[in-house]
Order: structure tokens, then sequence, then C-alpha cells
């Protein structure tokens, strides 16, 4: 009778590491609908194209590293970074914007560093950061939201969206300034006057027209991870519950030196998405709990400094990288109390 | 309700026991072999006291636990011993060891059982010798000798059984307490009684036991006793382990590297507490056990009870074993239990389960993906280490900082392997690296501690060598100043009593200094010198020994050879001139004066077991040592010869006394001798 040895344990759990990713690219469904909703199907565009340039690199390089194709493919991981960054790019961006940060994320950010699991940052924001450092011109230009749009002008349909990308024709009267533009150079107007006389704002709620929807989106995508346990609550309450402490301490009553109230800040820009599916990124972040909830918090505050101090208008990318940085930093004075121990040593093990 | 505490970590995996537990208990029948390996337990193994040939009885004691740490075997049935010999064991290396094989002669006839109607006529040692012999030993898996683990001298104050069975599909335990629920709070009072009245008395219990928690509160209530009390635990995996049992029932940690019993705690399974009590009202021996025969590739499961040594094979065949649907074949449970590789392996006394899961149940193990540090194995463990974190140690070799990050402390639960998405094998990276560390630190110790005898021997040489130089220097001076106070006509001044002499200035120093010193430290000194001289000698000609064919290194030792004899003669000589006030004085006298309080303390036996101790090391070294290493063989068997010349003067001169004394100073210099060769045989182990 011949029998296998094999170690303990010898149950499992059904999980796997491409059904963890195929729940991420699930709970990016609501903010992608709020998305084509609101700014017409050019995300759609971006994120297919950006999934195949992935797919493709993505094989290219096992191929060449001489790693099982299929086997590595299965893993979800190159999708993932493609949604991640075409959910992240301007819609109507042209198309070699997509192609060039795609391939930078999965050739450079991940693939040099020996691939999933070994990349020290996260790729889709390697991807997008040298994007907006290399053309800040096109990374900058946002369509107008469904609800702003003038009398005689209609979303882009399918095909003039391909032409734009493609040929890229002209459409100026189709992009403008998104909301932290807005506060970003609002010339010594108050809060108040800001949201009384953008159209941006008349059109919305708290946040800028179409954007506090599309985070909203992500915000309960996100809530849907947590909810099945792909990651756990520490990073992004941290990075949203500081980001919120920054936005009302400096608040300063609406005057005209405000930076934007917490509700403006949560729900602006990139906040959500980088709250659940960026800063949560479990390759590049912090390990530990308290490793996390520095790592989040870090992130909230950085995030809220280069957005009201700094010369980008949004900051997730670089908050993110920064504090990519620092996560093995974290990790190495966060070690947590093991069991029978006085107390963690930090740095040393407990 | 009792205040419970929750763990960190912990899983919860489907159970499967119900498949278990829908047939009755029963007994297996005799099989026809009968396998005992002498080590079924935590520690040294038993050594065998029967014969091939020899009729033995069930329950006979047949190899015994001498050591410490060890536990005694018995024969499981009665038969003839037909073989001692090494047979296939139940381990996970599938690594063969000594059995005892008995052919059963189907009468199963008992032997003679010392039983015990009230234990509280004896005293603990004398329960605990009964427990020690009954050859019991923790049956939840570690099989830790439990007599050891109840002598411990520390005041007990909390006596924890475990019934908690967390691991999936086992239902032993549970079919124990609901069978033999009053049996076993009999065995909590007895082991209450051994350890003197324990403050508290915890029974936990997973609540995933109904029944079992059940028969355990109605069995404490009808034995009313107070102190005792059945706690339902939550369900979560590995509630079980002994360092999380201690945490849920009492909320203290057992500190790293501690036992529990310097908390004042005492773990004890439930089959166990019952096997102790059994041996001390019946003296009955643990041969026997309740083993749980589960997994989908058995047609019947259920808990069986088996005679230990009983072979695998023949449990798999009395229960419909289908080894076509079967992914594996375990002993013990799916997260800690180990797979079976040959199954002529026995039953011992620490199976608890076999398991052979169908490949529906357990399918092989799926190539693992990387790594991507999601956290769910830091999230499972119970014992709040950061598993990924160690994995990359574990891969990178870092031993430093795997011990920094409390490997050792990891208890091998598996619950992270178990929530991996990637499924990588993470407690096997455990193991692998804690046999590397531990491996590592043996070869440490060794080499340090030849670093440190050689460091020590530097230092001596050097100190000698100033010691030397000091003398020279002193007695120069003192020979200078005493020409200058000769040549100075200094009227009135007596001249030193011994001046006349005129001998060599460095006796009158001498005799100078004996005049202040009394002579015998000046002897003792001088003898140090001379023995530490001969040492150098005999150091230098077993050098030279080894030297013989490279003629330029034998020439310098030669020349050193030269040297350290003229400093011998030079000591002999100084020796020779001391004051005779005393009687004769030589090396022997002075080493006799030496050995002389030793030896009064010491009784002639004590000498004569340590040279018998110096010769079965030298012998074991001279076994040991390269057969091509001619001059150390040939080294070592001077040595074996002195020291048994030595054992027989020792022998002869009978009572301690002047004579054993005066025969050891002799042998003093051949001690040396013996020393040396065999430090410079250690030496060149050190470096091979």
């Amino acid at each position: 009778m011949a029998l296998p040895q094999i170690t303990s344990p010898h149950a499992h759990s059904q999980n796997s590491t491409g059904d963890v990713m195929r729940l991420v690219l699930l709970a990016t469904l609501p903010g992608l609908i709020a998305l084509t909703h609101f700014f017409g199907p050019g995300t759609l565009y971006n994120i297919v194209l950006a999934s195949i340039t992935a797919v493709t690199c993505e094989a290219a390089v096992l191929k060449l590293r001489q790693r099982p194709v299929a086997f590595y493919l299965r893993d979800y991981s190159a999708l993932v970074t493609a949604v991640l960054l075409g959910l992240a790019l301007p819609p109507y961006c042209p198309w070699w914007i997509v192609v060039v940060g795609t391939s930078t994320a999965i050739l450079l950010a991940k693939h040099l560093y020996g691939g999933l699991g070994y990349n020290p940052f996260n790729p889709a924001m390697v991807g997008y950061v040298v994007l907006l450092i290399s053309f800040p011109i096109d990374m900058t230009q946002w369509a107008l939201p469904r609800t702003v749009l003038e009398e005689g002008q209609t979303m882009m349909g399918p095909l003039s969206a391909l032409a734009r990308m493609w040929l890229e024709t002209p459409v100026d009267a189709y992009s403008g300034a998104t909301p932290l533009d807005l506060f970003k150079h609002h010339d010594g107007e108050t809060v108040q006057q800001i949201y009384a006389s953008e159209a941006l704002f008349l059109e919305a709620r708290w946040a800028g027209a179409g954007w506090e929807w599309v985070n909203l989106g992500f915000l309960a995508g996100g809530v849907y991870l947590l909810y099945k346990k792909v990651f756990t609550w520490h990073t992004p309450v941290s990075m949203l519950l500081s980001l919120g402490l920054m936005a009302a301490f400096f608040y300063d009553g609406g005057s005209s030196n405000s930076g934007g109230s917490p509700i403006f800040h949560w729900l602006s820009g990139g906040t959500m998405l980088g709250a659940f599916f960026i800063a949560t990124d479990p390759v590049t972040s912090a390990t530990s709990r308290r490793g996390k909830l520095i790592f989040g918090a870090t992130i909230g505050v950085l995030l809220y400094i280069i957005r009201t101090w700094g010369n980008y208008p949004d900051a997730v990318a670089f908050a993110v990288l920064l504090m990519n940085f620092a996560a093995p930093f974290i990790d190495y004075y966060t070690v947590p109390r093991g069991y029978g121990h006085e107390k963690s040593r930090p740095g040393r093990g407990s | 309700m009792r205040k419970l505490w929750d763990i960190p970590g912990g899983i919860h995996p489907p159970e499967h026991k119900e498949q278990s537990l829908g047939r009755s208990l029963i007994d297996l029948p005799l099989p026809p072999i009968i396998v005992l390996p002498v080590s079924q337990h935590l520690g040294a193994p038993a050594e065998p006291i029967v014969a091939v040939g020899d009729k033995v009885l069930k329950g006979q004691l047949i190899a015994s636990g001498n050591e410490t740490i060890s536990a005694n075997v018995h024969a499981s049935t009665s038969g003839i011993v037909i073989a001692i010999e090494e047979r296939p064991l139940p381990h996970p290396s599938g690594m063969n060891g000594l059995c005892i094989v008995i052919e059963p002669d189907g009468a199963d006839q008992w032997t003679e059982l010392p039983s015990c109607n009230d234990y509280r006529q004896l005293e603990p040692p004398a329960l605990l010798e009964r427990i020690q012999a009954a050859g019991i030993a923790g049956m939840g898996g570690a099989g830790f000798p439990t007599a050891v683990k109840l002598g411990s001298p520390l005041k007990i104050e909390t006596l924890i059984v475990n019934g908690t069975e967390c691991e999936p599909y086992i239902t032993a335990d549970d079919m124990l307490m609901q069978t033999q629920a009053t049996d076993i709070v009999r065995g909590i009072e007895l082991l209450s009684f051994l350890l003197k009245e324990p403050r508290e008395i915890l029974i936990g219990i997973e609540d995933n036991k109904p029944r079992a928690i059940a028969a355990m509160e109605s069995a404490v209530k009808e034995a009313g006793n107070e102190g005792m009390e059945v706690i339902a635990l939550p369900t979560k995996y590995p509630s079980g382990g002994e360092k999380q049992l201690v945490q849920m029932l009492t909320g203290r940690e057992i500190p790293s590297g501690k036992l529990p019993a310097q908390l004042g705690i005492v773990c004890q399974n439930v089959a166990t507490v019952l096997a102790a009590y059994r041996a001390v009202r019946f003296g009955e021996p643990l041969f026997e056990r309740i083993t749980t025969v589960t997994g989908e590739a058995f047609t019947e499961q259920r808990n069986v009870k088996v005679r230990v040594g009983t072979p695998i094979s023949f449990v798999l065949r009395a229960h419909g074993y289908d080894p076509k649907h079967a992914s594996r074949l375990v002993m013990g449970g799916p997260m800690m239990g180990f797979s079976i590789i040959n199954p002529e392996a026995p039953v011992i006394k620490t199976t608890n389960c076999l398991l052979a899961p169908s490949l529906q149940e357990s399918p092989p193990p799926q190539p693992p993906q990387a790594c991507i540090r999601c956290g769910l194995c830091a999230e499972a463990c119970p014992a709040s280490l950061l598993p990924q974190q160690l994995y990359w140690y574990a891969r990178a070799e870092d031993q430093e900082k795997l011990k920094a990050h409390n490997l050792f402390d990891c208890i091998e639960c598996g619950a992270c392997s178990y929530v991996c998405p990637s499924h990588i094998p993470l407690v096997q990276f455990y193991r692998a690296a804690k046999g590397d560390i531990r491996r590592h630190d043996i070869d440490k110790k060794h080499s340090d501690r030849a670093r440190k005898r050689f460091e020590l021997h530097k230092e001596r040489i050097e100190a000698e060598k100033a010691a030397r130089a000091k003398a020279r220097e002193e007695a120069q001076a003192k020979a200078k100043q005493r020409n200058r106070e000769k040549a100075a006509p200094t009227a009135g001044k007596k001249a030193p009593p011994n001046d006349a002499n005129d001998k060599a200035s460095l006796v009158a120093d001498a005799v100078a200094k004996a005049k202040q010193a009394p002579v015998t430290d000046q002897k003792a000194k001088l003898e140090r010198k001379l023995l530490s001289a001969n040492d150098r000698l005999s150091k230098l000609k077993q050098k030279l020994l080894e030297t013989e064919h490279s003629p330029d290194q034998a020439d310098a030792i030669r020349a050193r050879i030269k040297e350290a004899e003229l400093v011998s003669e030079a000591v002999r000589n100084q020796l020779a001139e001391l004051p005779k006030d005393k009687a004769p004085v030589t090396p022997k006298a002075l080493a006799v004066d030496a050995v002389k309080p030793e030896q009064a303390a010491e009784p002639s036996d004590a000498l004569q077991n340590e040279l018998q101790q110096q010769l079965v090391l030298t012998r074991k070294k001279l076994a040991d040592i390269d057969p091509a290493d001619h001059d150390g063989a040939a080294a070592l068997q001077l040595a074996i010869n002195v020291i048994v010349q030595k054992l027989e003067n020792a022998k002869t001169q009978g009572p301690a006394g002047t004579s054993t004394a005066t025969e050891r100073a002799s042998n003093i210099e051949s001690d040396a001798i013996t020393a040396a060769m065999a430090r410079t045989l250690d030496k060149d182990k050190v470096q091979d």
C-alpha cells in the first residue's frame, strides 16, 4: 500500500488568492457604474484597454521568466492592477496614456521587483504617478459630469468616445475643473461662496456633482470587502478618520483660507477608491493591526497636506506611495505582543 | 456563569464530528500480531526487559522506562515475544524504531494486578509510583509522561481537565466522556488528592459536545464536589492547546519558555485522567485506548477500543478502508496529525484518531502561490505571531529574525496554513526552520566549548610565561642588590645567614623568601610550576608525534622540548634546594599534602567511580576516533592503560589513606599526560 506523505494541516479553507482578487474586482462595480453614469463610457474603455495591456505584459514577463503563465494569470492580480489604474485615469485620455501607465505598472513596478508579493510599491499607483509627472496636461483634464452640461452639450456617445481616445479629437468644451481644482484656486472666496457660485456644487449635495456618488459607490464596494473579510477595518478607517480630522482642524469656519469640510474631502477625488482599494493592498502596506492604523492614518494626513498645500489637486497616489516606503519601517516597530510575552519589543519581535 | 476569556486568532474549520458519532463504541478484536514500540511517549525510550521466546501475560511490564522522563510499556495481550527488532513506527518521518513483537496466544490471560480500594490511604509519592508504573503518558497527543507532570514540587492551585477535543473529526474524548463520566470524575478526584487539593478544578469542554457536557455535569453533581466545575467553551480551533485552554479559562498566559506548573496550573487530558484512575484503583497499565476511525474512505466510521500495538492495517481492514478513495491516511486530526506512510506501523498510546479522508474531503494540496501578505494568517494565529514575516525569514534562513519573531512560540496548530489563500505550507516552513535552528544551536554549543577550552589553555600558558619572566626579573634585581651590598663595606650590618654559602643568586633568593613565606607555600608553588612544565613537555612530545612528517616543524618542536626540559630541570633543582626543615621535600610529598584534604573528603569509592568514568569516556573516544588516525588511537590506548593501572591501584589500596594519596600523587604526572593527550585529540576533532 503506497501512501502519500503530506504534512499537516490536512484541511484547508476554500479561499484562494484568485478568489480574493475576484472579490476586489466585483467590489469596484458600484464605483465604476457611478463613474460611467456621470462621466460617460470613458472609464470603461480605460479599463478594457488597461486589462488587455496588463494581461499581455504579465503573460510576456512570465514567459520570459519561465514561469507557468496560465497558473500565475489565474491569480487575477494583473487584472486588479489594470482595473484600479483604469478607474483612476481621466476618462477619454489618449489610448497611449493607458498603455504606457499599465505597462509601467506591470513591468516596472511589479515584475522588475520579482512579481506578485515582492513589489514594494503599489503598481497601479506607480503607473499613475509616472503618467501624472510625464503628461500633466492629459492627466488633469476630467470630463464634466452629466448633470452640469450646458444647453446644447450632450454626453459623449460610445463612438465619439472611441474617436476621442484613438484620434485625440479635441473636446475642450466637455472637460473642466474638478471640485478639488476649484478649491485649490478659489481666489479668496469663502466655502459658502464657492458652493453658491460653481455649477459643480450647485448640482450637488455635499462634494461636487458626480464625484460624491462615485465616492459613495467605492465606499459601498469597500464595505462589502470588509464584510467579506478581504481586509480588516484598520487601514481605511484610520485613513478616513485622520483625513477628516485634518479637514475639521483646518476648516477655519469656512473662510477663504479653508481647505474644505471633512465631508467634502471624504467624497472628493479618489478618497474612497484610495481608502478601500489602494491603501489596503496587502503587499505594500503594513502588516500588524497597529501598523495598519499608523499606515492608514499617515496616508490620511499626507493626503490632506498635498491636496491643500501641494501642487497637485489630488494626492492619493503620492500619499500611498510615500507610505509604501515607510511600511517596512512601521512593521519593524509594530510587532504584536506574542503569547506569553510581557510586552512587544520594538523591532526585535515580542 | 464563569467568566471566559477569548484567545486571539483561531479558526472554525468544518467539524465532521457527527461522522464517527453515529455508531456505538465497540472493542476491536485481537489482531494476529502485536507490535509495541518502546518509545510511545515523549522522552527516553523504555528498555526491553523481556527476551525473544518469553511468554508474556496481558498487562505485564515488558519494557521499563528507567530515565526520569520516560514511560513503561506493557503487553496488551498474552502471548509469546517473537521478535525485538526495528519496525516501522507511527512517526511523521516514517522511520523505524525498536519494537517488541508479540504473537498473541488467543487466551488474553491477565497478569496479576495490584488493586487498591482506597487511594486516600496512600501518600502522593506512592500514588505517583503507581501511575508511573502503569506507563501512563498524555493521551491527548503529546505523550508526555503523566507521573512527571503530576510530580511537580510546585504548589498547584488550578487543575484543568482538557475535554475540548478541538480538532475536527476526532470524537474519542467525546465518546469517553459520554460513556465513562463517573470514572473520569473519580480520576479527577484522585488527581485533586494527589495535587493536595487545588483551589479550583476546571473541566473544559467545547460546546459542540452537548452530550459529553451533560454526562460530565451529572457525574460532577453526583460526586458532590464543590470545587469542580464543567465549563462549556465556545468552539474554536485551537482551544484545546494547553496554552490556549489556560488562557480561555483563567485569562493568564503561560510565559514563553515556562511550564503551566510555574503558574500553579496543571492540565490533563480526560483520557489520561481516566487512565491514571484505573492505574491506581485497579493497577491497570495503559495498553488500550479509544481511537476514532473516521473519514469517508472507511465504510464504517466509529470509535473503537484498540489495544496499543495493533497494526494500523488491521484497524483499516476492520472498518472497510478503501485505498482508492482515500487521499491520505492520517494519525491524529486533520490540523496537527501526520500522514502514515506504512500502515504496518502500530496504534500507540497517543493515537486518538485514524483519519482517511476521501479526495473530496481532503483534496491533494494545491501548488503554493506567491504570498500577498494578506495577513489572514496573522489574524488566525492563536499565539499572536506574524506568520507571513516568519515565512519570509524562514525562506531567507534568517535565524536571528526567526528567533526575534518568536518562532519557538509557534505551537504548529496549522491555523495559518489553513487560511492561507496562496496555499503556502507555512507550518512546514516553521517546522523545518525550528529543526535548522536547533541543529545550529547544538553545533554552536560544541564550537563554543572548544573555543573556551582553547582560550583558557592560552591564558594559562600566558600566565605561566609572565610568572616566569617576573620571577627571573626579581631574582636578578635582588642578586644585583646583594652584590652591591657585599661590595659596599657596611659595618655593623649582619650578613644574611646563608650568605656564606654564596650559592647561585636564585637559590639565595629562594631561601630569603623561605624565611618570610611558610616553606610549604613555596613548595606548592614550585610543585605547580613543575607540573605545568611537565604538562607542557608531554604535550610537546605528543605534538612531535603528530608532526613527524614535516621535518621543519618537528625541529622547532624538538627545540621547544629541550627548552621545556631545561625549565623542568631548573624547577626540580629549586625544589631540591629548599631548606630541609621539614621532611624531605619531593614533588610526591608535596602532592600528597595537596591531595590529602581532598582525599579526606572523598572516599576511595568516589575515586574509583571517577576513574571508572574516565575510563568509559576514553574508551568511547577511542571508539569514535577516525580509524585513520593511528597516533590518536595509540595515545588514547596509552591513556586507557594508565587509567586501568590507576584503577587497579585504587582498588588494591582500599579505603582512603595516605597510601592512596601517595598513589594519586605519583599519578599526577600521568594524569597530566592523559589530560594533555585528550586535549590534543579534542582539538583535532574540532578542527575536523
